[in-house]
């Protein structure tokens, strides 16, 4: 009975199609259930079609035909031609070292463009179930060693290059893993803390946790820009990529704890009882038997949580740290391509997306193998 | 035979023993909190050390100094020559302003495009698909500053685009007719908001006598009087006049109707757009966490669609959709923040700027915290009132 209310009503029409086996019976069987399948529905479909075309030629008219592609050198007079009706995307190839590496020396930019392949490739290994055990944090310890080794230099006859220069992609990727890296294990206490039988550090990581999630990161991120140096004894002080680093890792803490601490609820108290049977201490109880199957069973909110924190990122742009966005908005500074900053912005959304929708995509095949679909 | 015995269970008693849990649990206990307490120790007195070296003052005396910070685009009556205080006022205004009418306009198009995507139709289904993918998957701030330069590409006020008329659009902002409020019109709305208030708990209570007798009684009749009369009568007492101003071009900027500024507007959308992304995902889910068995329960009632919708499928719904839903609320008032990268004067760029001014650097952070802090609170009380409300009762 169940089953027979799930089958659409076919009309006869539709019944002497379905007889036929050629390729264009069954596409027209398709294009009849999915685009036609009443009047109403054609109607939409039509519309829909009609506005969908005209977006698209505009676009293409825009985006493609009308397009200048390609300038001499640092001259935008052929694009300042086709103002309001071409795009510009000369502007990409002057413009994209400094986007994606900000003021890298320029002769050392492969050393930055190296690091974000060690990025993804970290990225891409860490979405791998083979690599779900423990050697994966001593890939990660490695990498971001690595990381730095590149980025820093002044060693195996790397020339050092300070902080102040980094820019572009590397930045962005950096405070995204590294807020991660050190967020995780933050978060991973401050849930156990907030499921505390002890009530001093229950209310303690209560307390810290609806602080940061009450507020936007951007105080956040005031705070760290001009209060911290109030915060510590005279003369002391970090630079500012650190202190916006603390920022985000205090930030993604509050968040990743929330997050976990809804995997360690969905841990039976059986499991609790068994490792205390076992006679196992508190440490150990929780690394071994409650915190893998918590970890397990939210994987896909923290990938969700992950990209959120990569999207976050290009809020440090407000206290002037040299991420991608800001790299992108100071390219735009100089007046002969001051005009086209749709180009550039469409640059840089493209590489957020492409990272964003990969991880989004990876969340949703876990979903989706989490809860087999019938 | 059992004897009650009045006897109380032997109470435990703490052993000081180090292997105790007791014992473990207050010496760490004890120890966190010192180690907090110390941290806490440590950056005051460092703080009040370096605030005394740069001859900075705290406390809040500074608000009632003259702000001399212009700010453009406000509802309350502001001059640079206010104090910090009305400056601070006029901000959290300006917040509440874009994230009420944010949150309003995200759930109405969220709840659209969350429909959308379940339509049998597969290209609208498809279409959504792509909106909520493409929207969720670049930074809000990107999406702000887009929006931003092309609001700044848009023609002058003199060749405006009118997509409809007495509606201008140019890099003047969005203008639109108006209706100019005043006190008497003000009292009007009062009138018809406290009318709403009390049809509301006359239907509370009708429905409490339905309940009780079996006999299904109509609402309008108490209603319509208090919702309609009730205003129109406050309306004719006062003289309150209700006709549209409408906007015309003089010299170069427009006069009459509403103006939104174009940072208002850019932020507007760029919140709208970006939050009923998520919405549309909760609605979907929301819908779709209803069992197939209430609708084929519903049609093998015989109950009409629009009855099925609002009394089977909605409230069953709208359980799975209400606390996720909140938490988009909350994002969105705090991403409302955002506003100070294109310098709509919002509570986080008015504090930025006094933290320039004056160097209350503590203060001011201190202030932006605190209103948050406030809007969050009451959200998520209100919400959790309204979820209390709305949760499933079993017998």
């Amino acid at each position: 009975m169940a089953a027979t209310a799930d089958v659409p009503q076919e009309p006869r029409s539709l019944r002497r199609m379905q007889s036929g086996r050629g390729l264009v019976n069954r596409a027209l069987r398709w294009l009849r259930a999915n685009l036609f399948s009443s009047v109403a529905n054609s109607l939409t479909t039509l519309v829909l079609l009609a506005l969908l075309i005209k977006g698209l030629a505009g676009l293409a008219q825009w985006g493609i035909w009308d397009a200048v592609w390609d300038t001499s050198g640092n001259d935008s007079s052929a694009c300042r031609a086709v103002r309001g009706v071409g795009a510009c995307w000369a502007v990409i190839p002057e413009k994209y070292r400094f986007i994606l590496f900000g003021t890298y020396p320029f002769e050392q930019q492969w050393r930055p463009a190296l690091a974000v392949v060690v990025f993804i490739a970290l990225f891409y290994l860490s979405t791998r179930r083979f690599f779900w055990r423990r050697e994966l944090v001593y890939l990660w310890m490695a990498a971001l060693i690595l990381i730095g080794v590149l980025m820093w230099g002044g060693v195996l006859g790397l020339p050092f290059v300070s902080q102040e220069r980094w820019g572009g992609l590397p930045v962005t990727l950096i405070l995204a893993t590294f807020g991660l890296a050190f967020g995780f294990p933050l978060g991973i206490f401050v849930a156990l803390g907030r499921r505390s039988r002890l009530p001093a550090i229950r209310s303690l990581c209560v307390l810290y946790v609806e602080l940061i999630r009450g507020v936007p990161l951007i105080s956040l991120l005031f705070m760290a820009s001009v209060m911290f140096p109030l915060f510590m004894p005279g003369g002391f002080n970090l630079d500012k990529l650190l202190r916006a680093q603390i920022a985000i890792v205090l930030f993604a803490g509050a968040y990743l704890a929330e997050v976990i601490r809804g995997g360690l609820q969905a841990v039976p108290r059986g499991q609790h009882e068994a490792a205390d049977a076992l006679g196992l201490s508190y440490w150990r109880k929780n690394r071994l038997i409650i915190l893998p199957q918590a970890i397990r069973h939210v994987i896909p909110p923290l990938v969700n949580t992950f990209i959120a924190f990569f999207k976050d990122t290009s809020l440090v742009l407000i206290i002037g740290i040299f991420d991608l966005l800001t790299t992108a908005k100071t390219a735009i500074i100089d007046p002969v391509w001051q005009q086209f900053s749709v180009e550039v912005y469409l640059f840089v959304a493209t590489i957020y997306f492409a990272f964003c929708f990969a991880m989004s995509r990876f969340s949703r095949r876990l979903e989706s193998q989490a809860t087999p679909r019938n | 035979m059992t004897i009650a015995t009045d006897r109380p269970p032997p109470r435990k008693r703490l052993r000081l023993s180090l292997g105790s849990r007791e014992f473990a649990g207050l010496i760490w206990q004890i120890l966190v909190v010192a180690i907090a307490v110390a941290v806490i120790i440590w950056l005051w007195s460092n703080t009040v050390h370096n605030l005394s070296a740069r001859r900075i003052s705290t406390g809040f005396a500074f608000l009632s100094r003259e702000a001399g910070m212009p700010i453009a685009d406000t509802w309350l009556a502001y001059s640079p020559k206010d104090t910090y205080l009305w400056a601070f006022v006029v901000g959290v205004t300006n917040t509440l302003r874009v994230a009420a009418i944010g949150i309003v306009l995200a759930t109405i198009l969220g709840t659209m495009i969350g429909i959308a995507r379940l339509s049998a139709n597969w290209l609208l289904s498809r279409l959504a698909a792509v909106y909520v993918e493409v929207l969720r998957d670049i930074p809000l701030l990107l999406q702000l500053l887009f929006w931003y330069v092309l609001m700044q590409g848009l023609p002058p006020a003199r060749t405006a685009w009118k997509p409809v008329d007495g509606v201008f659009l140019s890099n003047r902002g969005l203008v639109l007719p108006s209706i100019p409020i005043g006190t008497a019109q003000l009292w009007v709305l009062g009138a018809a908001g406290l009318g709403l208030l009390v049809s509301y708990a006359v239907r509370r209570h009708l429905i409490a006598r339905q309940m009780q007798d079996g006999k299904p009684r109509h609402v309008w009749p108490y209603a319509l009087p208090l919702i309609v009369l009730l205003p129109a009568l406050v309306s004719w007492h006062l003289g309150a006049s209700w006709t549209i101003t409408w906007p015309e071009l003089r010299g170069f900027n427009f006069a009459g109707g509403l103006t939104l500024a174009p940072e208002y507007f850019a932020l507007l959308i760029a919140l709208v757009t970006y939050t009923s992304a998520f919405i549309a995902e909760i609605v979907r889910s929301g819908i779709q966490a209803v069992p197939r068995g209430q609708w084929d329960a519903a049609i093998a009632l015989g109950l009409r669609r629009s009855f099925m919708l609002r009394h089977i499928v909605l409230p069953q719904a709208l359980r799975v959709i209400v606390p996720p839903l909140t938490s988009q609320y909350l994002n969105l008032t705090k991403n409302s923040s955002l506003a100070v990268a294109i310098g709509y004067q919002d509570i986080v760029s008015v504090a930025n700027t006094t933290l320039n001014q004056t160097g209350q650097a503590i203060e001011a952070i201190a202030l932006i915290m605190a209103v948050f802090l406030t809007i969050s609170l009451s959200i998520s009380f209100f919400m959790n009132w309204y979820n209390a409300r709305i949760a499933l009762v079993e017998r």
